[in-house]
């Protein structure tokens, strides 16, 4: 297997009997390391389902899920735990960073458990806030600051500790067009550094900047993967909702994607 | 940032619950101080008082007889007509272990004399001790000087003398000095003189009939007083006066198992209170505690937050909390026990106790909510985002 990512035959069902909801039904998924996923479908096709059992956050309720030659679901609570620690990187659409916590302590939050010095805390936080551009802002508490910079500081805080692999779930959900661009552009350059970048997105025009997308409908993939903007690609958008990542085009005109 | 720097900043953002959780763990301390050293103040004041409550040893020489009065009638036989102890050998007294714990040794001569052609119990007393062993006497005129007797209500309406008047006794005249008010005791049929004039008259210099001893020995049960005794006075019958010792005993007992009684339920009620209070904290931070579980927390992480800020407000609450009990038991205490030089000192034990009183209240409040905390499942709590 040369996958860095490897789901096999995924099945996630929620309640029993009657009540029982099949969120998954059956999902293999192969990604290699230095990919840029993007996962498509609509309201409850299963996409988040998938990203949080791709988190090491929802045990599936069969088939297998390896990362690197781990069998994730195997290792005990605290195993996952340190896996989460070690290899994944989360970006959530609502950011969720403290309140009470300035950007660099909230940066800082997956070092609190590390054995490292606060001088090397502090040094790391600051320079994962320079990789996002939010120099010099690591004093303000996110109420303090534009919703596009805490997505950043919430991106910060995923890629301080250096995972292999980073989780976007909507990640422009909450943000205007303009902002969107900015934010897809440094998920872009993450993934140019080496980073494996695994994103859940409404947006046909964010998911341009994946290399490969993956369509769900009914807790099942598509038969066919889509390269970026080729059209054929049988899922229908999501109707009336802004376009997002309007500038998407700007951006991809300053260099080619994957 | 550390796990320490995340409970430190919750508390000062959640300010109103961290103040709910250490008003409750401070009122309950409070409270459990207040009651133990009020406790501890009032039963030292109780016992200090009871020493004062008469004799509760009584030591009377041996006989082979058994008395053959009953309520206050005689019936046949001479009661009082038996061996008498040695007053030197009272000196004995003190040699015993818990003689610090004797308030008062009452030496008593007694023996039949007859006035105006009465016979009448004349008592021969230290008049010295009597505040001690008696002092629920209360006396119409003086306690006698040499040369002076005391009249028993009972015995001065027979013998129709008041105070001032003159009684010839046995060849001496002795003057009345007093006239006790009625007691309900024995003590109202006889006349009271100083133990040498009585020995002298009755003839029994250097001898006692018997002895009343006024003892407490908070510590020790008064069993052990009267083995002592008995080993130092041979010759004399020890006997505890059981009732008045166990009322006293018993008075403090309840007092205390009031004070822990009430304090287990305010405890019990203050420990609910922090649980209801931190659970609530946990519930609203379901998402927050979803994250750090997300971003590599362990369970055990999540659970040092939670005891972290449930163990600070303790240790504040247990400082604060001995703080008020001392403050209140200073205040109250006067309206609980009457007397000179009441004091509250301050008690490293108690205080020791307090803090780890509080900690162990607020952090078996916290387990629950800790462990509810760790246990969240973290899709679940991100879903709540």
């Amino acid at each position: 297997m040369s996958c860095l990512i490897c789901g096999d035959n995924l099945v996630k069902t929620y309640g029993k009997g009657d009540a029982a909801v099949s969120a998954l039904r059956g999902v293999d998924i192969s990604i290699e390391a230095g990919e840029f996923i993007g996962i498509m479908g609509e309201s409850g096709s299963g996409k988040s389902t998938l990203l949080s059992i791709l988190g090491a956050l929802n045990t599936p309720t069969a088939g297998k899920y390896v990362v690197d030659e781990i069998d994730v679901y195997r290792l005990s609570g605290d195993q996952r735990a340190d896996f989460r620690r070690e290899f994944l990187g989360y970006v959530f659409q609502t950011f969720f960073l403290m309140p009470y916590l300035t950007l660099s302590e909230n940066v800082m939050l997956p070092l609190a458990t590390a054995k490292l010095t606060s001088k090397r805390k502090k040094d790391m936080a600051e320079a994962a806030l320079d990789r996002v551009g939010l120099s010099g802002k690591g004093d303000r508490l996110p109420s303090q600051v534009s919703g596009g910079e805490q997505e950043r500081a919430a991106l910060a805080r995923a890629i301080v500790n250096e995972p292999p692999i980073l989780l976007a779930d909507e990640p422009t959900g909450n943000l205007d067009s303009g902002t969107s661009g900015r934010i897809m552009h440094l998920l872009r350059e993450l993934n140019r550094s080496g980073m494996t970048v695994v994103m859940v997105t409404h947006s046909e025009e964010c998911s341009r900047y994946a290399e490969r997308i993956l369509r769900l409908a009914d807790g099942r993939f598509f038969p066919q993967e889509g390269e970026p903007g080729d059209g054929k690609a049988s899922w229908k958008g999501n109707g009336g909702r802004p376009a997002e990542c309007a500038l998407l085009e700007t951006d991809l005109s300053s260099g080619p994607v994957g | 940032m550390t796990l320490r720097g995340i409970a430190f900043r919750n508390l000062k953002r959640r300010k109103a619950k961290a103040l709910f959780v250490l008003c409750g763990v401070t009122i309950s301390v409070a409270t459990v101080v207040a009651l133990i050293t009020l406790g501890l103040a009032v039963s030292d004041a109780i016992t200090h008082n009871l020493e004062k409550f008469g004799a509760n040893i009584l030591v009377v020489p041996k006989t082979e007889n058994l008395s053959l009065s009953y309520g206050g009638l005689t019936l046949g036989g001479v009661s009082f007509q038996m061996e008498q102890i040695r007053q030197s050998d009272l000196n004995r007294v003190s040699e015993i272990e818990n003689s610090a714990n004797v308030a008062a040794v009452g030496p008593m001569v007694l023996g039949v004399v007859e006035v105006n052609r009465t016979r009448v119990l004349l008592a021969g007393v230290d008049f010295e001790t009597v505040n001690i062993l008696k002092p629920w006497w209360k006396v119409r005129g003086a306690l006698p000087q040499p040369g002076g007797i005391l009249l028993g209500g009972e015995a001065g309406r027979v013998l129709g003398n008041s105070v001032g008047e003159s009684v010839d006794i046995g060849g001496r005249r002795f003057t009345v000095s007093g006239i006790l008010e009625p007691t309900g005791s024995q003590d109202d049929n006889l006349m009271f003189t100083h133990l040498e004039e009585a020995q002298d008259v009755l003839g029994m210099e250097g001898r006692v009939s018997m002895v009343e001893i006024a003892a407490l020995c908070k510590d020790c049960p008064i069993g052990d007083m009267v083995l002592q005794l008995s080993r130092v006075l041979p010759g004399a019958n020890v006997m505890a006066i059981q009732q008045v010792v166990k009322n006293r005993m018993e008075t403090l007992r309840h007092f205390r198992n009031f004070s822990l009684a009430v304090s287990a339920v305010v405890l019990l009620v203050g420990t609910l209170l922090v649980l209801v209070t931190i659970m609530g904290g946990v519930r609203e931070r379901t998402s927050e505690i979803g994250i750090f579980r997300a971003i590599g927390f362990r369970r055990l992480h999540v659970v040092r937050i939670v005891l972290m800020e449930a163990g600070v407000l303790s240790f504040l609450g247990g400082l604060f909390g001995y703080a008020l009990g001392w403050a209140i038991t200073r205040a109250v205490l006067p309206f609980f026990a009457e007397g000179h030089g009441l004091v509250v000192p301050v008690n490293a034990v108690i205080a020791g106790a307090s803090l780890a009183l509080a900690l162990f209240m607020g952090l078996s409040a916290g387990v629950y909510p800790a462990v509810l905390a760790a246990r969240m499942d973290p899709s679940d709590s991100l879903r709540s985002l």
